[in-house]
Formats: C-alpha cells, structure tokens, sequence
C-alpha cells in the first residue's frame, strides 16, 4: 500500500471509518488523509503508530483519537467533545475551537487546540513516570478547568483576552499536575484544592517546548507568549478531599 | 375556578398509568436535540433536518424520535391541529369525536398519512383533526384554550385508546418509537413545511420508550424537546403544584414544559428572563454584578428560587414566536448554536447543524444557563 492514502468519510459511519485506518496503518500507511469527515465519533481509537499522521478534514465527533498511542491527529476544523479522552501517547492538532471536556482523563501525549475550549478541558488529566500529557489551548476556556486534575500540564495562552479564564472552579480538586495561565486570573476563580505558585525560570524553560509547538504548527508569531508572565496553579495539597468522606 | 392546568397535569398521569407505561422516564445522558428557526417566517421542509438528527444517531437507542414543525397547516392556520395515536379506528375514534362535537366543530378529519417502515412496529395509527371550539361553549370566562385543555384531559384520562399529544395552531408533532430516519419516513416529514423545526433523538435511561414519552412535547402553543436529566423534579413538581399545576405525568419534561408556561404566558416575564429563573447565575456571581443586575438576579433568584432546574439538561423551548436553548448552568449538556442569513440553528453537535448549513457565518457554544434565543421578525 501507498504511504499516503485519502479516505472519503462522506456518510461513513465511524466502524467502517475507523477499520478503513486501522487496515491503512496495518498495511504500512503513514499519510492518512480524511476528507468529508462530518460528526463521525471515535476517530483513531485506540490506533498504534508512532509515525502515522492523520489529517481530518471536517468536524470530528466526539472523543477525537481516545486511547490512541502515537498516532498525529491534525483537525482543519472545529472539534467536539472530549478530544484526547484518556490518551496514551502522540498528538493532536485542532486548527479551530473544541468543545467540552478536552482532554478528558488524558494518560499521555499532546493536545493542542489552536482557539477556545468549552467547559473542562483537562479535567482528570493524570501522569505516571515517564507519561504526563500536556494541553495547550490558545484563546479561552470556560469554567472548571483542570477539575480534578492528577497529573499534566494545562497551559492557556489566552490569545486575545486579558483574563482567559474568566469563570468558576479553575483546578477544583486539584491533587496533581500544573496549570498555566497567561493573564489574570482572579483570586475568586480558583477552586477547592488550587492554589496560586510563583512562575520562575523553571517553569517558562518547562512550558517553552510546547508553546513553541503550537507556534510552529499554527503558524503564529508572537514572541510576547514566551516572554510574558503565567499564573501558575497547582495543587494546594496531594489529598484536597482528605477529610471530607474519612475522619481520623 | 378549577384550574385547567389541573386537568393537563392529570391527563398525563392517569395517562401513563392507562397506557400500562412505569411512572417515570428520563431522557438520560444522551438524546440528541436539533432545532432551526427562518427569521424571516421562509418554509423550510423537512428532509435536511431528518439528515441532521440522523447523524446524531449515536446519541439515541431507535426508542424514540420526533419533530415538531411550526407553520406545518398554513390552510388551516385558524384551527387547532390535533394529533392523536388511535389503537384501533372503532372505539376510541367515535368516542373522541363526540366529545370533540360537543365543545365545537371538526373541519377535517383524516388519517396522518404514514409509509410502513421495515424497522419501525405500528402501535398506534397517527389521526389528526382540525377543530375549531365554540367560543362560550364552556362558560363565558373560559377561553379556547380551556376547552382545549378540557378536551385534551378528557381524551387522555377518559378514552381508552387514544392519546392526544399535538395541540397546537398550525404545529405539528410527530413522534415514535424509532431512530430518527425511521420515524421521519414514516410520517413523510419532507412532505412539510415550516419556519421553525425542532427535533428530538431519544435514549431513554431510566424506562423503556413508548410513542407518547418521545419528544418533542407539546402543550397548545408550546413545544419542548430535552435532553437531561431533571433532577430538581420534586422541588420545581411542588412549586407548580402550588399554581394549581399538578405533575403527576412522571417524566421529568413534563416541569420544563410548566414552567415555561408559567412564567413565560402565566406571569408574563420575558423569555430571556423567564429562562433565566430556570438557570440563573451562582449566588457568589450575583454579588459581583454591577448593581442593577444584581439587584435583578436576585429579585429573580428569591421570587423564583423553586423553578430553579437542577441536574444536568440542555433545552429548545418554542412557541410561534420563536426558538430559545439554554443549558443547565455547571455544563453538564452540550449546545451549539450558529448562525446563517436568518437562520438559527441550536444543536447538541456542530456536525449536525452541517448537514443542513454548509456555509455558517457564525458558531459558538454558549456558555452556561445562557440562552439562545431566535425570533420570527
């Protein structure tokens, strides 16, 4: 088979869909190219391949590439809900917003979303060892970001807005992982468990390399997003609910 | 006087029990919702919107699909359109149209014409009737309403074999057991036309599906499709027990509908606010708003603080006028909404509001409790 094929998901439901890929990868496939994809769910579950890349041109249904492990997804489109759900390894590109859920329960690898997000992105993130999965949002997000967070990075540029994430719960049960967050973030915002940590040297050289990919692959040339102030918000403890269904 | 909420109320709660159906039904964590509005009052037929809710099938089980069309009997705009499920054309029927008879007069009587469907079973045959009461019939302080309110209780509480579900002028509901596609066929919704369509895919959680618990629902002028859980059930069941609505209907829709009744027609609020009762905002946001907003939200919040819905649910609510969605306010239900000329598309999915409108100049996901509304210019 070619290294590069072009599937036609006009109408396809996502079973077909997804076996077509599966069979693409199987038989040596690397380019894969998805035109007409409208609504199909489940796009890449669970597909291996370190160097295949998927390119998804139309609006991907919900959980976009869950439990993948390697495989590149790029989205000339707006995504649905829960791209990235419980992902193991390799990327995801969305040229346009995402819905809710972003990120869900995500294990490994990357998500980067080039607009908005809607409400809990990264929620449940978790890393283990050598695996810890990163986010990175480019415009806003709506409420209960990082909610219940166990691991990973969260990271919002904020293009385009002075207080990105404007909205409740930010980190609510936080108990692991990070949040970065490029402008301000009221005091008010922040949830059960998350608190405020300061922003050194350490942590701009942590986030560089992902801020640097979003720029590469969105094409976007803003010196201001390495250079400027994050809020930094993580875990004000390992156990925020600890007293809360045990007492001692 | 005897409300007439009493008698709608009583209709679907002796109704389930006459239709042998467990007394409660939810929409559960799926169910897919489309609806589209022409603000210019343009028709619209119904194939792009069977398309729509089809592609969404993932979000239903096949127990349940409807559509609801405004403007669908422009030659019998004046008439109220009555859609009934008959179990047989005998008994029920001639008992129906005499008591129809007495409070007014049937234009039309027919069959709702229906291609069998090879995945779709036949439990019920589809009839509808345009009907005009007598004004005064039932007293001079009862208005057409009423009586069609009486009408719809009697039917549903009293007649064996039959169920009235469609009440409005000029509205259509036509709903079933069945995936989307399926049902549209069946009741040949491209054969239609109307400025505003709202469509339902059920996956019912808690009960199995029957005809009469798929969506969408419709009292008189209004119509609500949902997908959700209303979980704040009881709280918002006595509030409306205490306007003399009496929900005993068992399915969680059923307060949607009476609320929006009462606040919306019964006391007159706006829509924007009446929604906003419904899902209002966090006390510890009302009292960072400036202050006469924070003095409206908590004029809302204390006069209305049991029709606050809880849990998690996302809603299209129309009457003639228009379509508003509005989501619980912590998220817990997707809504899309976009925009093309003068259409408004409210959705569960960006995907589906493509199969109908490929060139959309604007689309968002509201945000939280926030309404989306569209309005016939």
């Amino acid at each position: 088979m070619a290294e590069k094929i072009s599937i036609d998901a006009e109408g396809l439901h996502y079973t077909p869909l997804n076996q077509q890929i599966r069979a693409a990868v199987a038989a040596g496939a690397k380019e894969i190219v998805l035109d007409n994809v409208n609504g199909q769910r489940f796009i890449g579950n669970g597909l291996r391949g370190k160097d295949v890349r998927i390119t998804i041109n139309g609006v991907p249904g919900g959980d976009l590439g869950m439990f993948m492990s390697g495989p590149t997804c790029i989205v000339h489109a707006n995504a649905e809900h829960a791209p990235g759900n419980t992902m193991d390894a390799g990327t995801i590109y969305i040229h346009g917003n995402a819905g809710d859920a972003v990120a869900h329960s995500m294990r490994g690898g990357e998500v980067y979303v080039k607009g908005n997000i809607g409400y809990r992105g990264g929620i449940h993130m978790k890393e283990y060892q050598d695996k810890k999965p990163v986010l990175v949002v480019g415009g806003r997000t709506r409420a209960f970001l990082g909610e219940y967070m166990a691991g990973g990075l969260l990271i919002v540029l904020g293009r385009g807005y002075t207080c990105p994430v404007d909205e409740r719960g930010i980190g609510t049960g936080i108990h692991g992982g990070e949040i970065f967050i490029r402008g301000e973030v009221p005091e008010k915002h922040l949830g059960i468990g998350a608190t405020k940590k300061p922003f050194t040297e350490k942590e701009r050289e942590l986030i560089r390399p992902y801020i640097k990919k979003y720029c590469i692959e969105f094409g976007i040339d803003d010196p201001s997003l390495f250079e400027d102030e994050y809020v930094r918000i993580g875990p004000a403890s390992a156990r925020p609910f600890a007293g809360k269904y045990t007492w001692e | 006087m005897l409300s007439h909420y009493t008698y709608f109320a009583d209709i679907s709660c002796l109704e389930s029990l006459k239709w042998g159906k467990a007394p409660f039904t939810i929409c559960g964590s799926m169910c897919g919702i489309i609806s589209v509005i022409d603000r210019s009052g343009e028709p619209m037929n119904g194939s792009a919107i069977k398309n729509a809710l089809s592609l969404m099938n993932e979000r239903g089980n096949g127990e349940g699909a409807g559509y609801a069309v405004y403007g669908a009997y422009p030659d019998y705009a004046d008439y109220y359109a009555l859609h009934l499920f008959y179990d047989n054309l005998v008994e029920p029927k001639a008992i129906v149209e005499q008591e129809l008879e007495k409070w007014g007069t049937i234009e039309v009587s027919e069959m709702i014409p229906t291609s069998e469907q090879p995945r779709l079973r036949r439990e019920h045959i589809p009839w509808r009737y345009f009907y005009k009461p007598y004004p005064k019939s039932m007293g001079t302080a009862a208005t057409e309403e009423d009586i069609l309110i009486h009408i719809m209780n009697k039917i549903n509480t009293e007649i064996p074999g039959a169920l009235l579900f469609s009440t409005g002028k000029n509205i259509g509901i036509f709903k079933a057991s069945g995936w989307p596609e399926d049902v549209a066929e069946f009741y040949r919704i491209q054969d239609y036309e109307g400025y505003q369509w709202l469509a339902h895919n059920r996956y019912p959680t808690n009960t199995s599906g029957w005809w009469g618990g798929a969506h969408p629902f419709n009292l008189l002028d209004w119509t609500v499709v949902h997908n959700g859980e209303i979980t704040s059930y009881g709280t918002n069941r006595r509030y409306l027990e205490s306007f003399g609505y009496k929900c005993t209907m068992y399915t969680d829709t059923e307060v949607v509908a009476y609320l929006t009744d009462l606040l919306a027609r019964r006391h007159a609020l706006p829509l924007e606010l009446a929604l906003k009762a419904l899902a209002p905002p966090f006390w510890d946001e009302i009292d960072n708003m400036p202050e006469n907003e924070r003095q409206l939200n908590t004029t809302i919040r204390m006069a209305y603080g049991s029709a606050l819905m809880n849990g998690p649910f996302a809603i299209v609510v129309a009457n003639s006028e228009g379509i508003a969605g509005i989501t619980d306010r912590i998220k817990l239900r997707p809504l899309v909404a976009a925009e093309a000329g003068e259409r408004l598309y409210i959705s569960s999915e960006e995907a589906a509001i493509r199969v109908m409108e490929q060139d959309l100049e604007h689309i968002w996901m509201p945000r939280a409790g926030e309404p989306v509304i569209g309005r016939v210019r």
